[in-house]
């Protein structure tokens, strides 16, 4: 090459153009918990009575509750109707495509260890076009929670058969009812290796908080399956687990060894509307804990090395 | 070998030494037998003696064995292709011998393994045939069973030999390559070099004898182009990265997941092609620009997620390292088809920025200028490299990397109010904060691959999408202005404009040269950037009677190649015509003469 035009020179790091004074912005210790209203972005798109409505307050509340900054946390989600979720959050959010979303937030949680990354998503993003990063998310452990609001069927693209839909529900796409077996989203997270897998359903919501909770302090790939029902496509699927609609709610039994994973599984097969809570988990180190490992022990011996003094080592040896 | 005449060595009874600026040495073998080791050698030995080198290797997409060849070509003066023919051709089989002996040029030598190849006697008039019983005295030297692995270096040795090349500085390599590991096998390959280099080559009179090159300025390094664009990336900041297996592109995420840790950063193999992107598309979005990359069917997985990125506006870079295609294709072959799929692959209108890089020094710089095109506009950028680039050894000058390398870690000083959207800003480009930012007001951005307002919050409404849509294709407008002016090779005006992209680079200049030295009036010029394209292309073409755009893919339906095509379409200028082919080969200088005279011969 004679000469080689690099046109674009480094651009500093403070140009992203932003030129306003910093004057309204309080102290960092003068700040006070978030409320109701400061997390609350856009006004929600789902139907009247929709579960998903309280899946949302309950993310305020855990956010409320736990005093998470807004720019602390980020939240994700890929495409159906609970995947509007990231508009109506007043923080950092991304609407991604359809089934993608977990990649997604791993990429932004294995370069960004200051944040937590929130996905929500439906049953269609999770366990049918998103499946199989559903598998790999959680066997590699990846940082994050992911509450998955099941509804037994495709809501935005109204009533066609979903992943989780029982055998002969009747949609659309099965006149005659459903044909194909469906997922069982706690085996599928259990054999999948999710280190924190929690079931509950959007009618308790002192439930679904305690398993947000729980799954926020968990430090590793925690699932939720939140059930959510859908009244305008599956009105009363979730009754019989609904005791106000004369169904049973069942906590899992307290004697439940949670680190059990064939006990879980045994959990995970009983039929409808079976157990609530903490199925499983582990302490297995996570794939970001592992990667900051590998980090370390590498860049220990380039200590006190310049970035480019680093490179140089490499192009020495290709002399 | 172009030699001069006067011979250097005067006694009768020593080999004459023929002195010569350059020489194209074939070495044609199975996969498994080190071929790439001595033509690595060779490139690694031209590297520090400041001559200038490029090689050019085929490889069966088979999982062992297979013929394969390395071609190098070193020359004390500029080299610009892996040369058309060969000067000498090594052979290890009977098949290479006769797979390649076309590729020699008459009068050249076949140096054999006499133990494998018989050789013809009809072709012992054209070419000059050396054998050497290359195995046997190989497992002479060594020892025991089992040792012809060493051939390879044995081979290096008689080459050395005939090509009187510098034994210090060659020995000083092998001891490099294999030194850290047993010492007996060092010692082992010093003894297989000895040996070779010893071996009497009575029949052969002449030893050759390269110039001395001119004197460079600085080191020069000597890499692949894979590896060149992998540390281009280093040098450029990037310090994340998200792929999946698929030749030719795996080296490079080889090389990012080994190196990026020394900086603090990651490379992750994901589960799939759309994971891959979409990781480093949500680590990008994380604040720092990621990287992700794949060959052939890759790419097309990753056409959803890139056209998210054009959509939310992230700044992404995608290395495209092309083969043959469609579908599973060639994987182990060179084409350019991914042309039309990296400008206008995805549904809607998802504009992006294709660059080329030309070289494997050119990879280097290119990966630096991705990213920084990509922060600057916001966007995703794709690196259009192929297989020929990425698996040839060039050698180049040692780049100034404490100048060069940069510091891109997210900004993360709080806002008063931030609008990532915003139409009213001056050059249309939009800025993204990362998560972790705070904002002042209190109103944080989304965003999304809807259509969407300022803030990044979905909207249906008409007047904004068709401003959304004006605002990313504009800003891509504006970038084109950006590009440096654009330079022809040769004169600016003549008969025939030679219309190249990519690693067709090289051997256009040497075609236009090779003509330009017998009175023909053919130019060339290189377009590295393909989306946008640059400004003033017109003016160019219009000093020309002809412009025959040379790529590596097929003519198409109606005629013309990819590039080709977009030219047409965009500059309505009928003398555009294209010079195509798809043998998984890269050009011979010599074809892409031969098909610009007789396509000028012919009326448009």
């Amino acid at each position: 090459m004679s000469d080689i035009a690099i046109p674009f020179a480094p651009l500093p790091r403070t140009g992203i153009g932003l030129s306003d004074a910093l004057v309204t912005i309080p102290l960092e210790s003068d700040r006070k918990g978030l409320t109701k209203k400061e997390v609350a972005a856009d006004h929600p798109t789902w139907c009247p009575g929709c579960g998903d409505f309280s899946v949302l307050a309950l993310y305020f509340k855990l956010i409320e509750k736990r005093k998470i900054w807004h720019e602390k946390i980020t939240t994700v989600a890929g495409i159906g109707c609970s995947s509007r979720f990231p508009y109506f959050v007043q923080a950092h959010g991304a609407h991604y495509i359809h089934g993608r979303a977990l990649p997604f937030a791993s990429g932004i949680s294995l370069s960004r260890p200051d944040l937590h990354v929130f996905v929500f998503g439906g049953d269609g993003d999770a366990f049918s076009i998103g499946g199989n990063h559903f598998s790999h998310t959680a066997r590699k452990n990846i940082k994050m929670t992911y509450c998955v609001m099941d509804n037994w069927v495709y809501g935005l693209t109204k009533k066609q058969t979903s992943p989780t839909s029982p055998l002969g529900f009747k949609s659309k796409t099965d006149q005659w009812g459903a044909v194909d077996y469906p997922i069982n989203p706690m085996k599928q997270a259990i054999a999948a290796g999710a280190t924190f897998v929690a079931r509950t359903t959007h009618t308790n919501p002192n439930h679904v908080l305690q398993m947000m909770e729980a799954a926020m302090d968990h430090d590793g790939f925690s699932f939720i399956e939140c059930l959510s029902e859908c009244v305008e496509f599956y009105e009363g699927a979730f009754d019989s687990s609904n005791p106000r609609k004369g169904g049973t709610f069942n906590l899992v039994p307290a004697d439940h060894d949670v680190t059990d994973e064939f006990a879980a599984y045994k959990l995970a097969d009983q039929p409808f509307p079976g157990s609530f809570g903490i199925f499983y988990k582990n302490t297995k180190p996570t794939k970001n804990a592992k990667e900051a490992e590998i980090n370390k022990s590498y860049s220990d011996k380039f200590k006190g090395l310049k970035d480019w003094e680093i490179l140089k080592k490499n192009f020495d040896k290709l002399k | 070998m172009s030699d001069s005449a006067s011979t250097a060595a005067p006694a009768s009874s020593t080999p004459k030494v023929l002195k010569i600026e350059e020489a194209v040495i074939r070495i044609a073998g199975n996969s498994q037998d080190g071929i790439q080791a001595i033509g690595g050698f060779l490139a690694r030995l031209a590297g520090r003696s400041e001559q200038e080198v490029m090689t050019f290797m085929t490889i069966p997409s088979t999982i062992s064995g297979g013929p394969s060849i390395f071609q190098v070509r070193i020359g004390s003066g500029e080299v610009l292709s892996a040369g058309d023919e060969a000067d000498m051709l090594l052979c290890f089989y009977q098949h290479s011998y006769e797979d390649h002996i076309n590729s020699l040029k008459l009068g050249g030598i076949v140096l054999y393994d006499a133990d494998h190849v018989t050789p013809k006697p009809e072709w012992q008039e054209n070419y000059r045939h050396v054998g050497v019983n290359i195995s046997s005295l190989t497992v002479e030297a060594v020892g025991g069973t089992g040792r012809d692995k060493g051939k390879n270096i044995y081979s290096l040795g008689l080459l050395a030999k005939i090509f009187d090349l510098n034994i210090p500085k060659l020995t000083k390599l092998i001891e490099e390559r294999f030194g850290g590991k047993d010492p007996a096998i060092v010692q082992n390959a010093l003894t297989c070099f000895n040996a070779g280099y010893n071996h009497s080559l009575e029949n052969l009179l002449k030893t050759y004898q390269f110039y001395d090159a001119e004197k460079k300025n600085k080191h020069q390094v000597v890499m692949n182009g894979n590896e060149a664009l992998a540390y281009g990336l280093i040098a450029a900041g990037v310090r994340f990265g998200a792929g999946y297996p698929i030749t030719p592109w795996s080296d490079i995420m080889e090389l990012l997941r080994r190196e990026l840790p020394k900086y603090g950063g990651s490379f992750i193999q994901t589960e799939d092609e759309i994971a891959a992107i979409s990781m480093a598309i949500g680590a990008s979005y994380g604040g720092r620009v990621a990287v992700t990359g794949s060959s052939g069917p890759g790419i097309s997985l990753k056409t959803e997620a890139l056209g998210w990125a054009s959509m939310a506006e992230i700044p992404l870079v995608i290395v495209d390292v092309q083969r043959g295609g469609p579908s599973t294709g060639m994987p182990t072959s060179v084409e350019q088809s991914d042309l039309n799929i990296c400008c206008f692959g995805g549904h809607g209108d998802s504009p992006r920025v294709v660059i080329a890089p030309a070289s494997v020094e050119d990879a280097f710089y290119t990966a630096i200028e991705a990213v920084n095109i990509a922060r600057k506009y916001s966007t995703p950028v794709i690196i259009l490299t192929d297989q020929a680039i990425a698996t040839r050894i060039e050698a180049f000058e040692e780049p100034d990397l404490e100048k060069i390398c940069q510091d891109i870690s997210p900004d993360l000083t709080p806002v008063n109010d931030h609008k990532p959207y915003d139409l009213s800003v001056g050059d249309g480009v939009t800025r993204h904060i990362a998560p972790g930012t705070r904002v002042g007001s209190g109103k944080y951005p989304v965003v999304t691959g809807l259509e969407h307002d300022e803030m990044g919050h979905p909207t249906g409404s008409p007047k904004l999408h068709v401003q959304m849509t004006a605002k990313r294709r504009n800003k891509l407008r504006k970038l084109a202005w950006d590009f440096p002016k654009l330079k022809t090779y040769g004169p600016n005006e003549g008969q025939i404009l030679l219309v190249g992209w990519g690693s067709s680079e090289g051997p256009i200049r040497e075609a236009v040269d090779r003509a330009r030295a017998v009175g023909e009036a053919i130019s060339g010029i290189n377009l590295k950037y393909l989306n946008p394209l640059p400004n003033g292309l017109e003016e160019i073409f219009r000093g020309f009677h002809h412009v025959f755009v040379v790529e590596l893919n097929d003519e198409g339906l109606y005629g013309y190649g990819q590039l080709a095509a977009v030219l047409r379409a965009r500059y309505c200028e009928p003398k555009i015509r294209g010079i195509t082919k798809t043998d998984g080969l890269t050009w011979k200088v010599k074809e892409i003469l031969d098909r610009a005279r007789t396509l000028a011969s012919q009326k448009v």
